[in-house]
Order: structure tokens, then C-alpha cells, then sequence
């Protein structure tokens, strides 16, 4: 049960070619921000929860943009889906991701679900499943940096940083700043290592 | 067909000659329409002599017969085996080592020498019939309680007296009870390890080095069983120092296999007395190869299938070993430099037949001597497979692995009983 | 990680820690509403008990129902299947039940071992014999962790009854592979020829480890032990290994006392010691189902074949 390495970015990065630079970035997530405030009349109920790991760093940015827009404190936690997971058979064991609800919690809240890439939506699927163990959200939306296509679920994000049209083989590498140095998304040439239909992260 | 002609023959392994045998002897002519076998290379031994064999017959059948054991014995170059007495009913009587004789006279893949218990029943209370079996027509002259120790001092005492009446020898599954109540493998480190209960060298030793002491008292003929320890080397090598009367076997596996094997909890390498270390084998080789382990005697002990596959303490003593034995003996004895074929003649023939007092056995390859013997052929190896035994049992500890050299061809008396690696 | 998990040894220093954050964020579940994963859902696994553990069987029970795994309890103590011969006759049946693992526990060391050899499924080691009881030393490596921040370093007593202790082997090998140092404390007689070899250190002085353990581990020492010579009497064996008050005192001040269970109150453990806050019996418990959890996790949760095949 060698564990899969943590949120690895797969392919080879040198072979990718950059689609949003950092500033492309932070311009998404402060328009992400005020999407939110503005859908919800308000921060006052929201709770985000990021899926891990990428996805929790970006709901913090959020969190922070929405306090310097409303100067309301938004409850941010994580949700792990390894658990919830449809591949589990398909693939090698994966390690645990914190579960962190806030104090709260999340009944009768409208949870923001964030994560950095939106491709088959398998993984917002099983997050959908674990946040129903968790609790009874009044409303669940979904936020991404990067919506990239290929849905094999009815499932669409309510909030999405940028669309962009790719290839199955190609692989998006999402960076941030606190986890790879910097931020920036790349889109790469097909990675052969990786299982088709694999979602990119 | 009269006789044989064995072209190209290496008699003990010397240079290439031609053996003649003729109405069950060997002569020094070719006989008139004798057949000619081309034995070109292969090395020949007189026949081998096992004397620790389990046939299981009577009662467990199922496990063995006469039949099957000594066919099996046959592939592996045997021409004579004592059969151990632990059978149902225990043969430790005249009836039923008589019937072992028989039913071994009838099979005629090797002769068949009944063993008979010391006690009755096994049971190391009360002496059995000796002097009857002796005068059976078995002629009993090895007597055993094998796989159990004649542990009373008193009955092992009165046991080696009585048999000095007709040249018998007491042949000792030294094991002290006590201390191996309930033990399942060698005790140290990998013992330890495994959590199975432990089966101290002690407990053997301590037996050896006190029958040493009570057949040097009353004069009497002691053999011990399946020495496995390099503590019973060295006691044995202090008895034969002081002149008595005394002699040891080990088996081919104890030769060659440690209780390494064991962290599989594979009941096949579950035998009594157990594997040891390497330094143990280490010593039970340079034993053998300078006398001070007189014989190698197999302990064929063949058992059926679900007396094997269960948990390890659930599981039979015992492994089979005829049809390995030459092998093991090679790739142990000869392979390392510690015996030549004359020496493997001696440790496998010459002297358990001298034990056992048998006189048709054990003999020089040479005009006169009954031709028993064996062809082996000392390059080819091959590769184990339970399955392709004869004998009933499938508990060989070998399975799988590729060893040194292979019985051609075995002849009793003249007659072949085993023929291109064949039965005849 | 292998297949299976018979031995302590099975598993690498990264496995052993993998298995630990596992059991750690599966802790959490304790806490939530609905104490279920859908994870292990329509996967099979068996209990077979060769002898009665109800606390060990309970445990695996309960960890396999929390990841929605149907879970047959196949008690095979008193019925047919006692004799041993019947061990391979059992596998069998449970291989055409199609169990996707089988936790056993069997009087006989290496009984998993075997029956790891005859069937497709994953064996789990719920303690077999006096060999070994691997899912023991994981929860209790996972309690000292919990208790003290960290197992490697921590220097570890572990005493009683180690001859004949299935806990105390486990424990030896999982806590050498985490980089703590063990020091076992028994009468020579409860400590097995061979133990020499293993990755620790022996003594048979209580009072001088004492003082300098983080951690004491009491196993349990059954009374017939006095009746095969291993001690005189339960109470000199009380006096001479037990902890008590007065032993307890010896110890630094954040040290913890741990007991597998069940408990001899008033041979290896006082009533004083068992019921006091060094003492960890009760999380020992709790923890037990968070790191079955995570070992049947990371068993079955991933790929049929290999779990490496297809690992990103």
C-alpha cells in the first residue's frame, strides 16, 4: 500500500505552457469573492470548505477577500472525499486529507465548496456525499479556479475563475504561492504515467 | 535372462570398468546371454541401506504401505530398510514384525528388515518380546521405540542388558519429555520469533550422554536416532573416544536444512527431532564425513495430506526422504568435499548394514558379493515434485528445488528393481 | 504494504506511520453525526475466531461496519472447525463466500500464515497463538503518540509475561521499526531463549527501568503459569513485577501505563495504577477501532490486484 505522494504534479511542468500567470490569478479570486458576497446577498451565512489540498488554500484567499470586502470573518474548513471516492478499486491506496469542520458547522449554512480544477466531477460528487454525513447545509455551491470540461456527471461550478477548453491527455497544473512557490496555472501535454479519464489536479 | 554386463561402470567412482553379474552375484566373466547395460559414467555404490524407515503398515495405509515405501525406497537406490515398529497395531510382537517381513517379501523392491519396539506398545513401560522377534523369521537385531524416547533409565538400562543375549542394538529416539512437552521447533532465535514452543538440544543431548554412560555400564550396543545437534556430535565423539559401544545416523535433512525454514509455518519442515542452525549442520557434516556419525539414515516419514495441511501445531512430525536421499547426500556430502563416493558408500551401505548385522548387505562391489547395487548418475539434476513420488506421502520438505544427481538404475540380488530411472 | 498483515514486521516504518494518520483522521469520525464511510461498501469481511476475544471481535466489527463493509462473524470455537485439520476446510468455505479479507484469530502460531497461503482475500493477524497481534501494537503505538506527541525516542518497558505474549512480540517489532527503545522486563523464566536476537534490550530489574520509561507496558500473566514452574506464586510474582503505588512513583512525571487487556488486577497491575491518569486502558479501547479502521483501509480500499499497480 505505497501511498500515492501527496497531491503530486504530475507530468512534466518544463513541457507545460502557462494559460493564467499569478496576476490572472488573484484577479479570479478576488472576482470569485465578490461573486459570492453578491449570489448570497451577504457573507453572513456562508461557510467554504476546500477540498484538499490545493482547494483549502484557495478557500482561504477566498475567506480573506470576502473579510476585506465585507469585513465579515468566514468559516473555512476542508472536506476530505478520499473516503467518498468512486475510483478507489481502480487505483492505489490513497492517504488521508484533514476533515476540518468549523466549530458551527455546517446545518442550515450555505456551503462553498472550492476546489482548483473542475474536470470530471467525480471528486464534487463524493464531496457532495461526505458533506451529507457531515451535516444538512441549507445550499451547496461550488467554486473553481480552473473549470477545464469533460464532465462525466451533471455537475457545473457556480463560481469559476476561468474556462478553459482542453484535450482528455492534457493536464492542468494548478501552483500556488503556500504549496509549490508560486502561483499560476499551466496546461501540459498528455501525461502518459497517469490512467486515462484520470483527473488532473 | 541370467546376468547383467554393466558397460562403463565406476565402481565407488573409479575410472570407467565393466561389472558382471550373474544369478545374483558378482563374477568376474560376462555370463553366457547376459544383457548388456550401457552405464557409461555412472557412479555405482552398493546397494543403499536405510535403517530408519517408516512403512506405515499395518494400520495407516493411507499414508504408506509396504508396497509403495519400498518401491519408493527402490527409486532411490535402496536395496534394504528397517521398517520402524510405530505401525497399528505397534510391532511388538513376533506376529507383526513377521508380517512386515513377509509383506515386504512379497512387494520384492528391497528387503525389508522389521525393527521392533522395545516396549510395549511404545509405550516405555515394560519390555516387549524381544528375544521372540529376535527368533522370528524377521530376525529382528534393531529395536526401537522411534518416536518416542526410552526415557525410564531403569527399562533403557534392562533393555541394552537383555539384547546383549543375541546381538541386538537398542536404536535411541533420544528426547527427553519433560523438556520438550508440547515443543513445536528448534528453541532460539527463531523460536522466539515465531512464538512457537521451543525444543531445547538439551533435551536430546541429555538422553545421548546418559545412554552413552548406561550401554558403557552393562556393555550393551547403543544407536542413536537422527542426531540433529552439534552437542550430541560431541558426545557421541567422547563415547566412541572411551571404546563403547556406540553409534549415531542423521538424516539428509538434517543435513542440509536449518529451522530457517520454519517462518513459513509450513508443516512440511515440522519433524522430530526438529531442524536446527547452520551451525549445527555445519557440525552433523564434518561428523559424518569423519565417522563420528557413523550412518546417514533417512526417517522416511510419509503422512497424509491432511495431516500436513493444517496449522503448524496441529500438523504430523515427519518428512519423506527415500527418494531424496541421494541427492541430499550428494549436493551435503560430496558436492562440499566432505565424503567421496567410497565414503558415501560407507555412511549409506557398508555401515548401517553393519548395524543392523545384515550380512547380504553392504558389500563390496567384487566377485562373490551379492550384486546389490546402484547406478547413480552424478551429473544430471533434477527438480522436486511431490507429485512424481512413489510413495504415498507428499511431505517432502525438497519440493520445488533443484538437486544434484540421479538413481539410474538399482539392482537386487541381480534383478533390477529400478531401470532408467524407472521402476522395472 | 503487503497483502496481508500477519506480522509487525510486514509493515515499514512508512507504512506503520501511514497507518497512523490514517487512524488519526479517521479518529475524527467518533465525532460526527453519522459515523459511517461509504468506502469498504459491498466488500465482505469475515471475523473467524478460533478462540473468544469478544473485545478484539468487537472491534474489528465495529471498524469494518463504520466503512460499510458487510462483516460475517464466523465463531469457530466449540463447532466442527476446532480440530485442526479443518483450518484449510474453513478457508475454503470462506473463499467461495468470497470474503474480501478474513480476520483471524487462531490458538495456533501462524495460522494466518496458512490460511494467507490458501485464500485470494487479505488475512488480517487478530492475534495468533504466542507469535504475534499486530493490530495491538499499531493501536498502541497510536495511543503513545496520542499521549505523548511522538513514538520515536520514547523509551518503552514492556513487561510480564513475554514467553507465551503475542502483544509483547508485536510491540517489540513495530516499536523498534517507529525508533523506540524497548526494554523488556520479565523473570527469566517469561522471557524466551532467542531473545537476545531481538532489536531490544532485557532486564529483569523493575525499579531500575522504571525511572527511566516514558512509557510501561504491563501484559497480562495468566495463574496457570504458576502451575508450569515459570514463578513460584502470584504473589511473589506481584511483588517482583507488578506496578503498583510505590512502583508507579518511580516513573517521570508524564509517563503513561499501558495493559492490553484483560486485566489481573492485583497481580501485574494495581487497582491504584489501572484506575489512574498515567494509565491509558480505556483510550487503548477506543483506539482500537480508529486503527482497524485504517488497516482495513488501506487492505482493501485500493486497487484488487496490487496496490501498487496504478498508484500516481
Amino acid at each position: 500500500m505505497t501511498p500515492a505522494p501527496t497531491r503530486p504534479v504530475t507530468g512534466d511542468p518544463s513541457a507545460a505552457r502557462p494559460v493564467l500567470e499569478a496576476p490572472d490569478v488573484g484577479r479570479a479570486l478576488t472576482r470569485i469573492a465578490h461573486e459570492i458576497v453578491e449570489r448570497n446577498h451577504g457573507a453572513d451565512d456562508v461557510v467554504l470548505l476546500g477540498i484538499p489540498t490545493r482547494g483549502v488554500t484557495l478557500a482561504r484567499r477566498l475567506a480573506e477577500r470576502i473579510a476585506s470586502v465585507e469585513g465579515t470573518a468566514v468559516p473555512v474548513g476542508s472536506v476530505d472525499v478520499t473516503m467518498y471516492r468512486d475510483d478507489l478499486r481502480l487505483r492505489g491506496i490513497r492517504p488521508l486529507e484533514e476533515t476540518e469542520i468549523p466549530p458551527d458547522g455546517v446545518d442550515g449554512r450555505v456551503v462553498v465548496l472550492v476546489d482548483d480544477v473542475l474536470f470530471s466531477g467525480r471528486t464534487v460528487r463524493a464531496a457532495l456525499d461526505a458533506l451529507s454525513d457531515l451535516g444538512r447545509p441549507r445550499a451547496v455551491q461550488l467554486a473553481v479556479l480552473v473549470d477545464r470540461g469533460h464532465r462525466e456527471l451533471p455537475i457545473r461550478a457556480d463560481y469559476v475563475g476561468k474556462n478553459i477548453p482542453t484535450s482528455m491527455g492534457e493536464t492542468v497544473h494548478v501552483l500556488l504561492d503556500e504549496t509549490d512557490g508560486r502561483d499560476g496555472v499551466l496546461l501540459g501535454p498528455a501525461d502518459v504515467s497517469r490512467p486515462t479519464g484520470e483527473v488532473a489536479r | 535372462m541370467t546376468g547383467w554386463v554393466l558397460d562403463g561402470v565406476r565402481p565407488l567412482g573409479a575410472p570407467p570398468t565393466t561389472l558382471y553379474v550373474e544369478d545374483g552375484v558378482f563374477v568376474d566373466t560376462a555370463p553366457a546371454g547376459a544383457q548388456t547395460y550401457d552405464a557409461g559414467g555412472l557412479i555405482a555404490l552398493p546397494g543403499l541401506v536405510d535403517l530408519h524407515t517408516h512403512l506405515r503398515e499395518p494400520g495407516r495405509e493411507d499414508a504408506e504401505t509396504v508396497e509403495t515405501g519400498t518401491l519408493a525406497a527402490a527409486l532411490g537406490g535402496f536395496t534394504a530398510v528397517h521398517a520402524m515398529a510405530n505401525t497399528e497395531p505397534v510391532a511388538d510382537v513376533a506376529g507383526v514384525v513377521e508380517q512386515v517381513w513377509r509383506l515386504g517379501q512379497d512387494a520384492g523392491h528391497c528387503d525389508v528388515h522389521p525393527v521392533g519396539a522395545v516396549t510395549v506398545g511404545l509405550r516405555g513401560e515394560h519390555l516387549a518380546e524381544l528375544g521372540a522377534m529376535a527368533e522370528s523369521a524377521a530376525r529382528v537385531r534393531v529395536f526401537s521405540d522411534d518416536g518416542h524416547c526410552v526415557s525410564d533409565p531403569l527399562v533403557m538400562r534392562r533393555a541394552l542388558e537383555y539384547l546383549r543375549a543375541f546381538d541386538g542394538v537398542i536404536a535411541q529416539h533420544a528426547q527427553e519429555p519433560r523438556l520438550t512437552e508440547g515443543a513445536q521447533m528448534n528453541e532460539g532465535a527463531q523460536s522466539s520469533r515465531l512464538g512457537l514452543a521451543g525444543w531445547p538440544a538439551v533435551a536430546e543431548e541429555a538422553v545421548i550422554a546418559r545412554d552413552c554412560l548406561l550401554a558403557a555400564h552393562v556393555g550393551g550396543r547403543v544407536h542413536f536416532c537422527h542426531v540433529s545437534t552439534a552437542g550430541s556430535v560431541e558426545l557421541v565423539r567422547w563415547a566412541k573416544g572411551k571404546g563403547w559401544n556406540v553409534t549415531a545416523e542423521v538424516t539428509p535433512h538434517h543435513l542440509f536444512l536449518t529451522d530457517d525454514e520454519v517462518e513459513t509455518y509450513d508443516p512440511v519442515f515440522k519433524v522430530n527431532p526438529p531442524l536446527r542452525t547452520a551451525d549445527d549442520v555445519a557440525a552433523l557434516r564434518a561428523a559424518l564425513a569423519d565417522g563420528t556419525i557413523d550412518v546417514v539414515a533417512t526417517d522416511h516419514a510419509p503422512h497424509a495430506l491432511e495431516d500436513k495441511e493444517t496449522e503448524w501445531a496441529a500438523a504430523s512430525f515427519g518428512m519423506t526422504g527415500l527418494e531424496t536421499a541421494v541427492s541430499v547426500v550428494i549436493a551435503a556430502m560430496i558436492e562440499t568435499g566432505h565424503l567421496d563416493w567410497a565414503g558415501m558408500a560407507d555412511r549409506m551401505s557398508v555401515r548401517p548394514s553393519r548395524i543392523g548385522r545384515l550380512t547380504g548387505q553392504g558389500q563390496p562391489l567384487t566377485p562373490g558379493a551379492p550384486a546389490n547395487l546402484v547406478l547413480i548418475d552424478a551429473d544430471a539434476s533434477w527438480t522436486v515434485d511431490p507429485r512424481q513420488s512413489a510413495s504415498r506421502g507428499r511431505n517432502t520438505p525438497f519440493a520445488g528445488r533443484t538437486l544434484p544427481g540421479r538413481v539410474v538404475a538399482t539392482l537386487l540380488r541381480g534383478r533390477a528393481t529400478v531401470l532408467d530411472g524407472k521402476p522395472a | 504494504m503487503n497483502r496481508h498483515l500477519l506480522s509487525a514486521a510486514d509493515l515499514s516504518r512508512d507504512d506503520a506511520v501511514l497507518v497512523l494518520d490514517t487512524a488519526e483522521e479517521l479518529a475524527h469520525l467518533a465525532d460526527r453525526p453519522i459515523k459511517k464511510l461509504p468506502t469498504l461498501r459491498g466488500r465482505t469481511v469475515v471475523n473467524l475466531f478460533f478462540e473468544d476475544s469478544t473485545r478484539t471481535r468487537t472491534s474489528f466489527e465495529v471498524a469494518a461496519k463504520r466503512l460499510s463493509a458487510d462483516v460475517i462473524n464466523f465463531s469457530a470455537k466449540g463447532s466442527s472447525v476446532s480440530k485442526g485439520e479443518s483450518l484449510k476446510d474453513t478457508a475454503l468455505t470462506l473463499e467461495a463466500m468470497g470474503a474480501d479479507a478474513v480476520v483471524v484469530r487462531h490458538s495456533a502460531s501462524g495460522a494466518p500464515h496458512r490460511l494467507a497461503h490458501w485464500i485470494r482475500g487479505s488475512v488480517v493477524n487478530a492475534g495468533d497463538g504466542t507469535h504475534e497481534h499486530p493490530t495491538q501494537a499499531l493501536l498502541d503505538a497510536f495511543t503513545m503518540r496520542q499521549r505523548l506527541g511522538r513514538v520515536e525516542g520514547l523509551h518503552v518497558a514492556v513487561v510480564g509475561d513475554v514467553l507465551h505474549s503475542r502483544v509483547a512480540r508485536s510491540n517489540v517489532l513495530l516499536l523498534h521499526t517507529l525508533g523506540a527503545d524497548v526494554t523488556l522486563v520479565a523473570p527469566p523464566t517469561l522471557l524466551p531463549v532467542g531473545v537476545e536476537t531481538w532489536p531490544c534490550n532485557v532486564s529483569f530489574d523493575l525499579d531500575a527501568v522504571l525511572p527511566k520509561s516514558d512509557v510501561v507496558m504491563m501484559l497480562r500473566v495468566q495463574r496457570e503459569r504458576m502451575y508450569g514452574g515459570f514463578f513460584p506464586t502470584t504473589r511473589e510474582y506481584a511483588r517482583r513485577y507488578g506496578v503498583d503505588g510505590r512502583r508507579m512513583a518511580l516513573l517521570p512525571d508524564d509517563a503513561i501505563v499501558m495493559h492490553p487487556g484483560p486485566m489481573n488486577r492485583g497481580v501485574e497491575i494495581a487497582a491504584e495504577v489501572a484506575d489512574s491518569v498515567r494509565s491509558t486502558i480505556v483510550e487503548q479501547v477506543a483506539n482500537g477501532v480508529s486503527v482497524r479502521m485504517a488497516v482495513l483501509y488501506l487492505l482493501l480500499g485500493g486497487a484488487l490486484t496490487d496496490v501498487n499497480e496504478g498508484a500516481v
